[in-house]
């Protein structure tokens, strides 16, 4: 998937005007941030087997809050703290949940997804939050030599979940765990633990991920995020990523990240019209597992076609 | 002489790294059993997928009933009346008896459900294989053996001539394994081919009207007449050279209790348990299918916390509540049932050797000594496999189980629970896996060995412990080791008798 991203870049560099420009570099990798950061954790539910629904409200609700406790004690950190916090609390208890009443993943992140958007939107009132103080800004809009605080922190986070899923135990045991959970049991893996340390790294990481952008949008927005854990998991899937868990990796995530980025951003910059980029993007979504699919099995592609050509005898 | 039904020509097969079948010729008669032997990986299982029309030959092409067959799903294969009962068996564990049997032709009344026929028809083919299933019931509630028969009936009741058997009584006991010749006879009887691959050289002897070899994906050698072979000739061509005894038990020292277990009780059991096992002892534990003993092994583990009852590891008391205290206490368990409860299908064969052993380097994994770990396993069991990498779904069924065998004894351990652990193993495999424990007994370690193979357990454990209906029902020592003694401690006792 890395080799399509370089292909789809170098394709985007010499066919549309201003597309390698530094502004233009800095804007799509500004917008994929959000979404890079969140995947790096939904990349250990997804390999873990499960799935968490509940980023996208986690986002706002954490925004908001953070906004709101900014502008009440005056402390840009107590503030951050309270997003990370709240994010931490939901993905606790989304593991808690998941782990020992055994309730489905699926189901229990819809309903802490809804809750989540809910308190959210108690929280701020239904209206958006304005920060008038430049401190809270900062995270999300300075700079470090140049780069975006934001896109350094995704990349810092590519490396650390990256490192931490392929060459730490934690990592394994977690892929070992969606391959096969009661053998993980047998073997001496604490499949709850797990269970819940992934979901709370998740709360945690998409807590963070909503203060961030609030501090860029200079506003604690209720209404944020919808939909958006939809777009993390394309693009965890876009990558490579097994939804049935046990297969995954940084590189996929980050080659998937990169891809969902650039389309947008071709997409911006060529003036597609927004309805047509809903059906681009889900267009994309499924080539590329196909190609995935087809890459892996190539047997695959030639009994499809034969199966389309004869009828099977029954 | 009867016509041939199924015809292999010059078939091929390839995967990546694999040659698994090469250039494999051979017929069967229509109203024959043909047995098919090999080692493990030797292609056997390969060959019945694409029988199935689960894999497509690479090269070569198959005949059935005369004509040439080129389906490439399992429908074609089902339209051509081939049927294949895996080593792994394929049902839908939630949906009834019933369901499972008609499933992909249920009975319907423009798409309604004819729930009344559905069952009635069920029942008809179940007790025509004379067995007693509640067509009702879920398949997932039933034992083994009776999965097995339903598998069998959904064969016949889709009007299979072509029947192909892997490993089928690989988690039967005796009687249920005569209970499925007698079926199987019964379809030799009504002109059917059945093709018949097992590890167990005497059903080839009870059964088979010829046998054909495999080793290396190449057909060695077809017997058409089993008055021709003995079991030395046979094993000898399956893996190349002679095996003299297979279990080459001697005699070992035995040492102070390793594990004690004082009056366990919880799930599976219905009467606690009590029983210990010694420093250099190996301790075989039969029963029937059913009679607890995996459930047993699962309470002293702790994968299944116990309700109550002590275990005395090495002079400690300790009850383990995780199997991650097991481990690290050095109690292992090697779990019987390997596709849900062993592998780790999608990951590599080294993942799979190391899983429960890793060795960090700080904070990051040690590759290296993984590396090393893995290659000295594979070397020890003797494990086929094209590289460290491969995914162990992509393994044979018998490589399988020696890689999570090798996943046990990656570690520092005192006490081995074995459940089943030469199931699916083919016969130079299992006298090295018996070795292994000989070795292993003779440095200290206490081996616990669940068998249902009562040869095996006759021939390898010093001492036997005998189950029966979720209860201990006696001992046996080495001296006095007798089938039909261990037979008699393992069958139900007759209720009616105990009145009188
Ligand atoms: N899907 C696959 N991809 C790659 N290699 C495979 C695949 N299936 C089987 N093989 C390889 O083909 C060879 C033959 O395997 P097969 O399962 O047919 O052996 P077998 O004779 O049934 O052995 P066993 O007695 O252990 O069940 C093995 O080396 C195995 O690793
Ligand atoms: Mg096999």
């Amino acid at each position: 998937m890395m080799a399509v991203f370089v292909a789809l870049f170098i394709l985007c560099s010499f066919t549309i005007d201003g597309f390698l420009s530094a502004a233009n570099m800095e804007g799509l990798t500004l917008a994929v941030s959000t979404i890079g950061i969140v995947a790096c954790t939904m990349l250990f539910c997804l390999a873990s087997g499960d799935f968490d629904l509940s980023v996208g409200s986690v986002l706002a609700c954490s925004g908001v809050l953070s906004a709101l406790v900014t502008v009440t004690t005056g402390s840009v950190v107590i503030g951050a703290l309270a997003g990370v916090c709240i994010g931490g609390l939901v993905g606790l208890f989304n593991g808690i949940v998941i782990a020992f009443f055994r309730i489905n993943a699926l189901i229990t992140t819809l309903a802490t997804m809804q809750i989540v958007r809910g308190l959210a939107l108690l929280f701020a009132d239904g209206k958006s939050i304005f920060v008038p103080n430049p401190r809270f800004c900062a995270l999300g809009t300075g700079n470090i030599a140049g780069v975006p605080v934001p896109v350094l922190i995704l990349v810092v986070f590519f490396i650390f979940f990256g490192l931490l899923l392929g060459r730490t135990v934690f990592g394994r045991n977690t892929l070992a765990i969606g391959g096969n959970k009661e053998a993980a049991h047998l073997a001496g893996i604490r499949v709850r633990f797990y269970k819940i340390m992934i979901f709370s790294m998740q709360g945690v990481v998409a807590g963070f991920a909503g203060v961030i952008l609030a501090s860029r949008m200079e506003i604690g927005d209720p209404k944020v995020g919808v939909s958006f854990e939809l777009q993390v998991i394309s693009a965890c899937v876009l990558g490579g990523v097994s939804l049935t868990g046990g297969v995954g990796s940084m590189i996929y995530v980050v080659s998937g990240v990169l891809i969902m980025g650039t389309v947008e951003n071709a997409m911006n910059l060529t003036n597609v019209p927004t309805f047509w980029q809903y059906v681009v993007r889900g267009g994309i979504l499924l080539t590329a597992v196909l190609f995935d699919q087809f890459r892996q099995n190539p047997g695959a592609l030639r009994n499809v076609l034969k199966s389309f050509k004869r009828k099977p005898q029954m | 002489m009867n016509e041939p039904q199924i015809e292999f020509r010059h078939v091929t097969k390839v995967f990546p790294g694999v040659r698994a079948l090469e250039d494999v010729s051979f017929s069967v008669a229509r109203g024959s059993i043909r047995g098919l032997v090999g080692e493990n990986g030797a292609g056997k299982s390969t060959l019945l997928k694409i029988l199935s029309g689960a894999y497509q030959p690479t090269e070569g092409e198959i005949h059935i009933g005369g004509k040439r067959r080129n389906y490439n799903n399992t429908l074609g294969a089902i339209a051509s009346g081939v049927a294949v009962i895996y080593q792994e068996l394929h049902l839908v564990p939630d949906l009834s008896v019933a369901e499972n049997l008609f499933l992909g032709h249920l009975p319907h009344h423009s798409g309604i459900l004819k729930s009344r026929e559905l069952y009635a028809k069920a029942r008809d083919l179940l007790a025509q294989l004379g067995e007693d299933i509640n067509p009702r019931a879920r398949v997932r509630r039933l034992p083994i053996a009776q999965r097995q028969m339903v598998e069998i009936a959904k064969a016949l009741s889709r009007g299979a001539n072509t029947i192909a058997f892997d490993e089928p009584t690989s988690s039967l006991s005796g009687r249920e394994i005569q209970k499925l010749f007698e079926i199987i006879r019964g379809l030799k009887l009504q002109g059917k081919a059945v093709l018949y691959v097992t590890h167990r050289m005497e059903e080839i002897f009870e059964l088979c009207d010829s046998v054909t070899v495999l080793r290396d994906g190449r057909h060695i050698e077809t017997f058409e007449d089993m008055r021709e072979v003995t079991q030395d000739i046979l094993v000898n061509r399956m893996v190349g050279r002679n095996i003299e005894n297979i279990f080459n038990y001697h005699a070992r020292e035995r040492g102070e209790a390793a594990l004690e277990v004082t009056g366990i009780a919880g799930k599976g059991l219905s009467k606690p348990a009590t029983f210990k096992v010694h420093k250099g002892e190996i301790l075989g534990i039969f029963g029937l299918v059913g009679a607890g003993r995996t459930e047993l092994l699962k309470l002293i583990y702790g994968a299944v916390p116990p309700d109550e009852g002590t275990v005395r590891l090495l002079g400690r008391n300790i009850i383990f509540r995780h199997p991650r205290q097991a481990i690290r206490h050095g109690v292992m368990l090697c779990p019987e049932d390997r596709k849900a409860e062993g592998i780790f299908p999608v990951r590599s064969v080294m993942e799979n050797l190391n899983i429960s052993a890793r060795r960090k380097n700080g904070f990051l994994i040690y590759e290296k000594w993984e590396q090393y770990n893995a290659e000295k396993r594979v070397e020890d069991f003797n494990i086929r496999t094209p590289s460290l990498k491969q995914l162990i779904l992509n393994l044979s069924g018998g490589n399988q189980q020696k890689v999570i065998l090798g996943r046990w004894l990656s570690e520092n351990v005192k006490v081995i629970l074995l459940d089943e652990p030469t199931r699916g193993i083919d016969i130079g495999a299992k006298s090295e896996i018996y070795s292994i424990m000989y070795r292993l007994a003779k440095e200290g370690i206490a081996i616990v060995m669940v068998s249902s193979d009562l040869p095996e357990a006759l021939g390898v454990c010093d001492r036997l412990m005998v189950m029966r209906d979720g209860e201990i029902s006696g001992y046996l020592e080495r001296g006095e080791f007798d089938s039909q003694k261990a037979m008699n401690l393992a069958l139900p006792v007759q209720r009616n008798e105990g009145v009188a």
